[in-house]
């Protein structure tokens, strides 16, 4: 794990500078504080800052080829490099390290621009290729590892980080009022966007070609749901039989490094099946890592002792309180670079927080599996609405949404005929891909009501929810409806928010590594070919997950029903009746006035309101927390010459 | 301050986050104009039972009673009678 930044010129005659790369690396140094590394020449300037896992002493960067005519940097693992080393050497290429970053320069000496099909595993890449004058940028098939990038005055620059971007002078900095808009709908932007004019960021599973004064992004791997996919001629025995050597498999490479590695223990059945395969399948050490609170509504102790106990795993318990995450927030705004509508990152950094302290730089999660398994409240949700819309009228249709959320203190099932109100939002638009999604983005919006006059005009268009279409595949409407709602999930949710604001940003800024088994590419193929009802068999969501590990964990965890990880949201931020410091300042109508993002007026009342206790919803609580985490943006990235993290506490 | 005017800076200053009253229409419907959602009304039914110390009954949470200013009002005038 690591960070990179590179610049290369197109149109520009400066060549980029080691000065220059040194102040854009050094802003990620929290990515990589084992080393810097470099690689100039007239057209493109390379840099890594390095984080060492596997091969500590030969695996400096910029990796080359045997005659160094093609230079790499990369942040990520390849975790099927041994093989893949293996199969070059018989093919004739010779290796100087035993890195993973090397078998990249090779496959792309045998396969050309192919060479990312070969790979499994986590990564942002930058390859220079001199003989063909060309620069190829590429990214991970979900988007588990960032990478962004900018042009300015005749040069392409790019980052693991947007930090590095600004750190560079002539990079303008503006908050993108559109990206904002986006966020207060779909949760995250809508890939290229990021939150800031002109900053892009490179999608999932897209590689940018660069040569010869010509710029071209290609999709070399999807989500791919197609019904043509799906096998219905097999038992679930046999399903549940290869699930279970796969997920073996992908945890047996994931555990691939030169340090030791823990896992994640979050008391649901992902974490749970990731750990009980390391206990029961390979001869790593268990070490395990869990976060609670002192507020029970979020707090799932009781379930990952029951799991420390039955794995008799070493185990270190974070215990978060609210205010631990009023005091981290910023410094958990200052790595997610991007307004965010919940706190629940800020558990996840105290957490990766206490991995480094025990000497771990890499930890196992199970973020993934209810994308690839049908494991969301919004799938089941969705299953029941599409129910209902085939008698709109019924009366006892609806009564089963009653059967979803029942661990919401203030769940949205609650209030009897407003619910089935609620729900029957969208129920006219049951042939629109994201019909899913129709509730929780309606809910999401409310949030925009708190805009400020000027910043809804400043865009031409407001935001609709068919532009999510731009995204979605030509064919998706041939698709069933819960791979629908995968699909959109994946590329929102997923890439945008929980495997960057909660996933890799939080663990980096602790300099951790994360891996992610649920999604090595073998496993979300294997799931494509899954028919839906081994998904979501009545409203029992990861069917065919829960039966692959018949046995492997307590049944109780099995069959548990799931509870999504949450944080306390507003509240954190009220201490004795009133907003800390830093809140009180930054929610000020004279701050926000200032900002010109917000109405002042509205977000006084907002305040006001969490003062009082009476945010308890979904919607007030996201527009909190994204109006606070936008000024947050604005102060430490906007407001000074250079970004700069506020004092950290 | 009558009950009318009590229920009408609720919703507004919690809900419109506004104080302006040209914003809310007492015959408005809070779900039709998206004033509300389905947790705000479990707001609402709190802030009722708290403010004007009555009992809100599971069968009584409908929208003749609840989804309106108006509304509000009749079924609280109704309670309190």
């Amino acid at each position: 794990m690591c960070g990179i930044a590179g610049i290369m010129n197109f149109r520009s005659a400066v060549p980029p500078s080691r000065a220059e790369l040194k102040d854009m690396i050094e802003a990620v140094y929290h990515r990589g504080p084992d080393g810097y590394g470099y690689f100039t020449n007239q057209k493109v300037g390379l840099a890594h800052a390095r984080l060492s896992i596997i091969d500590i002493t030969g695996g400096d960067q910029p990796i080359r080829n045997e005659d160094q005519t093609i230079q790499v940097v990369f942040n990520g693992e390849i975790f099927n490099y041994l093989e893949l080393r293996k199969a070059l050497i018989k093919l004739g290429h010779r290796f100087y390290t035993h890195s993973d970053t090397e078998v990249i320069v090779h496959l792309y000496e045998q396969y050309g621009l192919e060479f990312v099909a070969h790979l499994n595993g986590q990564f942002a890449i930058a390859l220079w290729d001199d003989n063909h004058q060309r620069l190829v940028i590429a990214r991970d098939r979900v988007g588990i590892r960032p990478l962004f990038y900018t042009e300015n005055d005749g040069r392409l620059y790019f980052a693991s980080e947007i930090k590095s971007l600004f750190s560079h002078p002539s990079i303008p900095r503006k908050l993108n009022l559109r990206s904002l808009q986006e966020i207060f709908t779909f949760w995250t932007t809508l890939p290229p966007n990021s939150l800031f004019d002109g900053i892009k960021t490179l999608p999932p599973g897209s590689m940018m070609i660069n040569e010869r004064g010509e710029r071209k992004i290609i999709k070399y791997w999807d989500w791919d749901f197609s019904p043509d996919n799906v096998d219905n001629n097999r038992s679930a025995e046999d399903w549940a039989e290869e699930l279970k050597s796969l997920m073996v498999d992908s945890v047996r490479l994931q555990l691939r490094a030169d340090v030791p590695v823990g896992a994640y223990l979050s008391g649901g059945l992902d974490s749970s099946v990731i750990t009980s395969l390391i206990k029961n399948f390979t001869d790593t050490p268990l070490r395990t890592f869990s976060v609670g609170f002192d507020d029970k509504e979020f707090d799932e102790s009781r379930y990952q002792q029951e799991l420390v106990d039955y794995l008799d795993t070493q185990h270190s318990h974070v215990v978060c309180k609210h205010s631990d995450i009023a005091n981290a927030f910023p410094k958990v705004i200052w790595h997610t670079e991007s307004t965010i509508l919940r706190t629940a990152p800020t558990p996840l950094m105290l957490l990766s927080g206490a991995v480094e302290e025990a000497g771990y730089k890499v930890v196992l999660t199970g973020e993934g599996a209810d994308e690839v398994f049908g494991g969301y409240d919004i799938f089941k949700e969705a299953k029941v609405r599409r129910f209902w819309s085939h008698s709109p009228n019924s009366k006892w249709r609806p009564l089963i949404l009653q059967r979803l959320y029942p661990y919401l203190k203030h769940s949205p099932t609650g209030s009897g005929t407003f619910s089935q109100n609620f729900f029957q939002q969208g129920l006219e638009d049951i042939d629109k891909p994201y019909f899913a999604h129709i509730p929780r983005w309606a809910t999401t919006q409310r949030g925009l009501q708190f805009l400020s006059d000027e910043a809804k005009s400043a865009i031409e268009q407001q935001i609709r929810f068919d532009d999510i279409n731009s995204l979605l595949p030509k064919n998706i409407h041939r698709w069933k409806p819960l791979n629908q709602d995968q699909y959109i999930e994946a590329n929102t949710l997923l890439s945008g928010y929980l495997l960057s604001s909660q996933g890799d940003r939080v663990a980096m800024a602790n300099s951790i590594e994360a891996r992610f088994p649920f999604l090595d590419h073998r496993v979300i193929e294997f799931a494509s070919q899954l028919p839906n009802r081994y998904k979501i068999m009545g409203l029992n969501e990861k069917y065919m997950l829960k039966k692959a590990m018949l046995g492997l964990i307590p049944d109780r965890i099995r069959n548990r029903s799931k509870q999504p990880y949450r944080a306390p949201d507003s509240q954190s931020f009220i201490i004795d009746g009133k907003p800390i410091d830093y809140v009180a300042y930054l929610l000020s109508e004279e701050r926000i006035r200032h900002s010109g993002y917000f109405n002042p007026k509205a977000v006084s009342l907002l305040l006001k309101k969490c003062i009082k206790g009476r945010a308890v919803g979904f919607a007030d609580n996201m527009a909190f927390v994204g109006i606070l985490s936008t000024m947050l943006v604005d102060e430490m990235f906007l407001s000074e010459q250079k970004p700069c993290a506020m004092d950290f506490p | 301050m009558s009950v009318e005017a009590k229920i009408r800076n609720y919703i507004l200053e919690n809900y419109l986050f506004s104080d302006d009253q040209a914003l809310l229409n007492s015959k408005d419907s809070f779900l039709e104009k998206g004033i509300l959602d389905s947790t705000g009304i479990l707001e609402v039914i709190y802030f009722l039972e708290e403010d004007f110390k009555i009992k809100i009954d599971d069968e009584e949470m409908i929208p003749e009673n609840l989804d309106s200013v108006n509304n509000i009002v009749n079924f609280i005038e109704h309670k309190s009678a």
